[in-house]
């Protein structure tokens, strides 16, 4: 890539995979369980990371030589908090069902600990260049995770992607449900999502043995 | 008195903070590897949601609702504050933990040391601004309803990290495959946890539905449509 250095496009990257937030770093996690059992409620949550971590890291990352040590907690927590807010009242003004759905998990992006994490360990010490891609990667990386779990949840227990029925009719028994197949009606529920990403983890660590613990 | 109960066995079995909702995951996965730590996390957890939930219920309530400042004078009842709610309840968790950590270091310096870092990071624990929030969107009526709101799911929350460290502590003999040892293989006992409490799902059914109206009115409905269905035919005929 042209525009990006290799180390720059590295800050991408890492998370997506060695790096990434929800299994390797076990960051981010409270939100990533609770409201994947939609893929567009997955989806719409990775976006309003994606943005309040993007510009939440420039902001942090300009303020970097300004802010006190002792107070440094609550101007994150402020910045978070404003940004946040903006992502909620736009939600609310454009997709008021989806905000429904998301219901308390868009205020608890404030306490996101891959935000504050990422502002304590990246955004403090760097340029605002780095620090947005770094953001960027990392919100990345959760929504990948994100992404996986959601469709896994809602294709094996709706049988729909995005809302869209791909396994047939389960009413008019069309598809493969004439085969006599019946939606997991389970994977709905919350504890699914979490022996998922254990799988997920299980996979991850399989395939790249430095990341396995003692 | 009733609701009160209700509220106490819902909020630590049914809508449990970690095995419902999963609040509070990051600090969860990470102090449970020994129960002593555990127990003093959890302890810490529900001291400071037994007093944020009840004082942000307070600055909801006189606040920040819409109509909340009539207080102030008439004029007010138009004001809608709820869109401060997110810095307003971080705000004074803020505050409260940073009393809490001032407290727990003055009268117990041996907690405070295994705790470590973990104490003032209950202030971004998810499972406290979500108590806040919660008590926000399911309306909690009164202050005492809202102090046991915040007592029971904090119990909730440290019944969960005092089992996961329980079985942490007895895995570690257990032969689990390499790649799922560690963080894994709590993903998924947390789950079969997050099974289990599905069975007190059936605990506080029935007794206090309401009478619905609808057979009245589907029949009204119905009687309306034959009769439109007549009247068409007779016009057909």
């Amino acid at each position: 890539m042209g525009l990006l250095s290799k180390k720059d496009a590295k800050l991408i990257t890492d998370p997506l995979a060695d790096n990434n937030p929800i299994t390797i770093q076990v960051l981010g996690i409270c939100s990533a369980l609770a409201i994947t059992a939609e893929l567009k409620a997955s989806l719409v949550m990775g976006i309003a990371v994606l943005f309040v971590l993007g510009i939440g890291n420039v902001v942090i990352s300009l303020m970097r030589n300004i802010i006190p040590s002792k107070i440094r907690i609550i101007v994150q927590l402020i910045v978070v908090a404003s940004l946040v807010i903006i992502v909620d009242q736009v939600l609310k003004a454009f997709a008021y069902e989806l905000s429904k759905t998301l219901s308390v998990f868009v205020g608890l992006i404030i306490t996101n600990c891959i935000i504050m994490g990422r502002f304590e360990a990246f955004a403090l010490g760097n340029g605002p260049w780095k620090a947005f891609l770094d953001g960027i990667g990392n919100a990345f990386g959760y929504a990948v995770i994100l992404l996986i779990v959601g469709f896994f949840r809602e294709l094996l227990g709706s049988g729909t992607l995005f809302g869209i029925p791909v396994l047939g009719d389960p009413i008019e028994k069309t598809g493969l449900y004439s085969t006599g197949y019946e939606n997991n009606g389970f994977m709905l529920m919350p504890p699914m999502a979490l022996i998922i990403v254990g799988l997920i983890i299980w996979v991850q660590r399989s395939r790249n043995t430095t990341l396995i613990e003692d | 008195m009733i609701e009160h109960i209700e509220l106490f066995f819902k909020s630590i079995f049914i809508d449990n903070m970690v095995f419902a909702v999963f609040l509070g995951m990051c600090s969860y996965l990470a102090v449970s590897k020994k129960v002593a730590t555990a127990v003093g996390l959890g302890a810490a957890v529900i001291f400071v949601l037994a007093i944020t939930v009840p004082l942000n219920w307070l600055l909801d309530q006189y606040l920040l609702q819409p109509g909340a400042l009539v207080w102030l004078g008439p004029e007010f009842a138009e004001y809608d504050l709820s869109f401060l709610s997110f810095i307003m309840f971080i705000a004074t968790i803020a505050t409260m933990v940073q009393l809490v950590e001032i407290v727990v270091e003055k009268f117990s310096p041996s907690l405070y040391n295994s705790l470590g870092i973990f104490l003032p990071l209950i202030a971004v624990n998810c499972a406290i601004l979500g108590g806040s929030l919660f008590m926000q969107s399911r309306e909690i009526e009164t202050l005492g309803l809202a102090v046991n709101y915040g007592i029971s799911s904090g119990i909730g929350w440290f019944l969960a990290i005092l089992a996961i460290a329980a079985i942490r502590e007895k895995i570690r003999y257990s032969n689990v495959p390499a790649p799922l040892r560690g963080l894994g293989i709590t993903f998924i006992v947390t789950g079969l946890m997050g099974i289990g409490f599905l069975s007190f799902g059936g605990m506080l059914t029935g007794g206090d539905e309401e009478v619905k109206e609808e057979p009245k009115e589907v029949v009204a409905e119905i009687t309306e449509i034959e009769a439109e269905v007549d009247n068409q035919i007779k016009i057909v005929n």
